[in-house]
């Protein structure tokens, strides 16, 4: 039996697939809603992409697929704590899946799954992103919706 | 009663906007329920012991339980029974927790489904795939006053109900 951790997690968001892709990789909108973390990449599959907070690169990532508007995935490799960068890069995954709404007065519905996975059985990541996705995707909701980002109190 | 029996299969967490009075209410009142939950109107008796019913815009009973802990606004658990399809009515009932931490500006609402028996994933599917339509609804509902677009849920879900209805059919021992 497959003991390695594997976390999924969906939301649905009323947006547009377009919205949502921009808000995934534009590191204006990734500040927003995740902490004030800049994600940089040009975007293709192979590239890098690192993400950057306070000025300092804190992951320094692969781009393993990206079709927009559906599509997107890249390793996942913590480098800002000694103890995580000793962990081999997991895997995380976003597909975008669209609804369309019953009424024509109103938008699209889209699904987002984020799938966090290929970590080590006795991983110091799993329980951390456990934690933190929730809290990112709920933020990234209430910016495409309302135009604001979630504020929380504590640090991310 | 004995709640160890009871072990978390399902646990989704969604972080709202709002206050913790805010999500109580939503989550135990009839005319607000009706808005995010696929249109159920929720009917309880807020104390332990209280009776708990969810009904269908059509008047269908669609699940009923006991309130088990009632603790406004922070905790409530309930149990449940599917009651809407036949096949899942003759299973033991599970257990639902809705739990509301106050983080200042922001509150965190856990659900847990708990069962007391062992379940294959074709009945835990059913609840993977509801529960994120439902409370999502719910935060949208509390952050912008409305609930998200009406969209087609079911029709993509069919395939999932049957699988679900034959897993409960082989653990009720019906053919």
């Amino acid at each position: 039996m497959n003991t390695n951790p594997k976390f999924v997690y969906s939301t649905l968001i009323a947006t547009t697939p377009e919205k949502l892709w921009a808000a995934l990789t534009d590191p204006e909108f990734t500040a927003q809603y995740w902490g004030g973390t800049r994600l940089e990449s040009d975007w293709t599959a192979g590239s890098r992409i690192v993400f950057r907070w306070q000025g300092k690169i804190v992951h320094d990532d692969t781009i393993l697929k990206c079709e927009p508007p559906r599509l997107l995935s890249y390793t996942f490799h913590p480098l800002h704590m000694e103890e995580l960068r000793s962990e081999p890069p997991s895997r995380v995954t976003f597909e975008i899946e669209e609804f369309k709404g019953q009424s024509t007065r109103q938008g699209p519905v889209v699904k987002l799954t984020v799938t966090h996975e290929d970590f080590p059985a006795d991983s110091k990541i799993f329980p951390m992103i456990s934690n933190g996705w929730p809290d990112i995707l709920s933020s990234l909701k209430t910016l495409l919706e309302t135009g604001r980002a979630i504020e929380f109190a504590k640090g991310t | 009663m004995n709640l160890d029996r009871f072990k978390p299969k399902t646990v989704y967490v969604t972080y709202i906007a709002t206050t913790p009075d805010k999500v109580w209410q939503a989550l135990t009142t009839g005319d607000l329920t009706s808005q995010f939950f696929f249109g159920r109107r929720i009917e309880i008796e807020l104390q332990p012991g209280g009776t708990f019913r969810f009904w269908q815009p059509d008047g269908t009973l669609d699940v009923e339980g006991k309130v088990v802990e009632c603790d406004p606004p922070r905790k409530l658990s309930v149990t449940w029974r599917v009651m809407w399809m036949e096949e899942m009515r003759k299973l033991p009932e599970c257990l639902v927790t809705y739990q509301i931490d106050d983080l200042g500006k922001v509150v965190r609402l856990t659900m847990t489904e708990a069962h007391q028996i062992d379940l294959d994933d074709r009945m835990l599917e059913g609840g993977r795939r509801g529960w994120p339509v439902i409370l999502n609804n719910l935060k949208t509902l509390l952050e912008t006053g409305q609930p998200m677009p009406e969209f087609d849920f079911m029709s993509g879900a069919k395939t999932a109900i049957e699988e679900m209805k034959q897993a409960a059919r082989e653990q009720t021992g019906g053919g």
